[in-house]
């Protein structure tokens, strides 16, 4: 962590951006033994910006759910630049209902400027599939483990985060909104999306101290797309050390404890 | 409070920069002192304030049912002087020291009478005992921060222990900006409380009213049992300017409002203001017992 914890929130905005960052496709074949992908929500269709499936970590059977950015033009017109629709978010709550059918825990990959604003977006109810996701992950009875890879923007991430332990990769940053919107709505100038960046307290350090997130995973020197294996290496090593943890814990009790994580979160004075 | 109203109306659909109705009707309302009159953001006819007060802040012409305060909200639902406030004095702290957040704060406070952006507490509606909640769009656009979400979860979790049905008035811009990560938790707070009174077995009735919108729609306004809507109000998740910047085009006007919402499927009914209290009631007398 010592290697690049000097970097600003500007720089890591830029960071988290480059082209050679590691996204979940890289990251998929280095971590699980596995993968077998699931399609769709069931209601309307699939949305290629979360992919969802079985997976397996050291023999152990899990549900991955995964916010994709794309490495490419092409991957990031099929992902839609990982901005989900309501249906990736209903994917999403069918494949963690599946995984509490089965006792799989659920691994979810936060990656994502934000949920899709769009009509359609609208029309299918964007705001019923995050609200009624964040609900259902509360109490969904099995362990949750979700991990910021690079960008955790707004409720399309929540979507994804509400669980027992949230880790961040050093570099990635999470927002109530992506710094450029926060520009453009507070300042109506979305250029000084830098500034915002400074001031907003989203990096990984930021997590830890606001109590957001428990963990952060290191990344190699200078960032992880300098060492993609170093990086999913060290992502599989703090999803495992805390599955074999979570899973041993009595539901009721692992429930309890992630409704508190959350329940504590918010800072107020009362006389 | 009228003035604020118009006020708040002149940037009801998009913001700051008035829109292309706006832009081209303003002379007449301008030449009416603001105290006087009121120009209806959707059909943008102007009427006179004691007209718009006594049809209960209705548009007479397009039945827009304008923003009204959390007191005013709470008088025309609740039994006579059987509101019992929770949390009167809770105060937001700043967690990311947000430059002029305590300013902006302060003066709010001083201007509204209120604390924050959302008031609590109990109260019966014709009798039937309920936890009500009102957002006020006068404080910070009825964003969410810390104060609105513990007091929100407060009051589902003092409805779970005293198996009390909850109805919800909400209205908002979403999430705090100024409170950064901070107030984005609070959507999944909120969200776990109402799951828990849901848990038990408890009725829970959320009101959408001008204007709904960001991380409240994306919370627990949309986790309701039995979901109502005020006609013509605007109900969505993203803004519209941000959806216009996306797609480079204009939106249709009825786009986001409740009758938007209940031909898509995500509003149960919508209510006028003048039947919203006998609805409410008639709705918590089938739940009796629940």
């Amino acid at each position: 962590m010592e290697n690049t914890n000097k970097l600003t929130p500007p720089e890591r905005l830029e960071l988290i951006r480059h082209k050679k960052r590691p996204t979940v496709r890289d990251y998929i074949p280095l971590i699980f033994d596995e993968f077998i992908e699931m399609h769709g929500d069931r209601l309307y269709g699939d949305d290629r910006a979360i992919i969802g499936g079985i997976a397996a970590m050291d023999g152990i059977p899990v549900t991955l759910i995964a916010e994709v950015k794309g490495r490419n033009l092409d991957e990031n017109k099929e992902s839609n630049f990982a901005m989900p629709h309501p249906e990736g978010y209903r994917k999403a709550l069918r494949l963690a209902k599946q995984a509490e059918k089965f006792h799989r825990p659920v691994i979810c990959f936060i990656d994502t400027p934000g949920a899709f604003c769009g009509i359609e977006a609208e029309q299918r109810g964007q705001g019923e599939a995050i609200a009624r996701n964040i609900m259902e992950f509360m109490r969904l009875r099995t362990p949750v483990v979700s991990v910021v890879l690079g960008e955790g923007g707004s409720g399309g991430a929540l979507a994804l985060g509400v669980c027992d332990e949230l880790a961040a990769l050093e570099n990635s940053i999470y927002s109530v909104i992506s710094p450029r919107g926060f520009a453009s709505i507070l300042w109506k100038d979305d250029s000084r999306e830098k500034e915002a960046a400074s001031i907003m307290k989203i990096t990984a350090e930021d997590m830890l101290s606001l109590g957001i997130a428990e963990v952060i995973i290191e990344e190699p020197l200078g960032g992880a797309q300098n060492d993609h294996s170093q990086t999913a290496e060290n992502i599989h090593e703090f999803l495992y050390k805390t599955l074999c943890k979570k899973m041993k814990i009595d539901i009721d009790v692992l429930l309890n404890e992630r409704y508190t994580k959350f329940r504590k979160i918010g800072e107020f004075s009362e006389p | 409070m009228l003035e604020d109203l118009f006020n708040v109306v002149k940037t009801r659909w998009s913001g700051p920069e008035p829109s292309e109705g706006e832009k081209k009707a303003p002379d007449k309302a301008a030449s009416i002192p603001k105290d006087l009159a009121f120009k209806c953001p959707r059909c943008l006819k102007v009427v006179m304030t004691d007209e718009l007060v006594k049809n209960l802040k209705v548009c007479p012409h397009c039945g827009y049912h304008s923003r009204i305060s959390a007191e005013e909200r709470i008088t025309i639902t609740a039994d006579k002087n059987s509101f019992r406030e929770f949390d009167r004095d809770m105060l937001s702290k700043n967690p990311i020291d947000f430059p002029d957040y305590d300013l902006k704060q302060e003066e709010l406070r001083k201007k509204t009478g209120l604390k924050d952006a959302v008031v609590t507490g109990e109260c019966t509606i014709r009798s039937e005992k309920c936890v009500i909640g009102v957002m006020d769009s006068r404080y910070m656009m009825a964003s969410m921060g810390s104060v609105v979400g513990e007091k929100i979860t407060r009051a589902f979790e003092y409805a779970t222990e005293n198996r009390l049905p909850v109805i919800m008035f909400t209205a908002s811009g979403g999430a705090r900006m100024q409170e950064g990560i901070v107030s984005l938790m609070q959507m999944a707070k909120t969200s776990g409380a109402v799951a828990k009174h849901s848990d038990a077995g408890l009725l829970y009735i959320s009101v959408m009213t001008d204007p709904t919108t960001g991380g409240v729609t994306a919370s627990f306004a949309s986790l309701g049992d039995i979901i109502i809507a005020e006609p013509k109000v605007l109900i969505g998740f993203a803004g519209r300017r941000v959806i216009e910047g996306t797609i480079k085009q204009k939106l249709p006007d009825d786009f986001q409002t409740a009758e938007f919402m209940l031909e898509h499927g995500f509003v149960d009914m919508i209510a006028e203001r003048k039947n919203m209290r006998r609805t409410l009631a008639h709705i918590l007398k089938l739940h009796k017992g629940g």
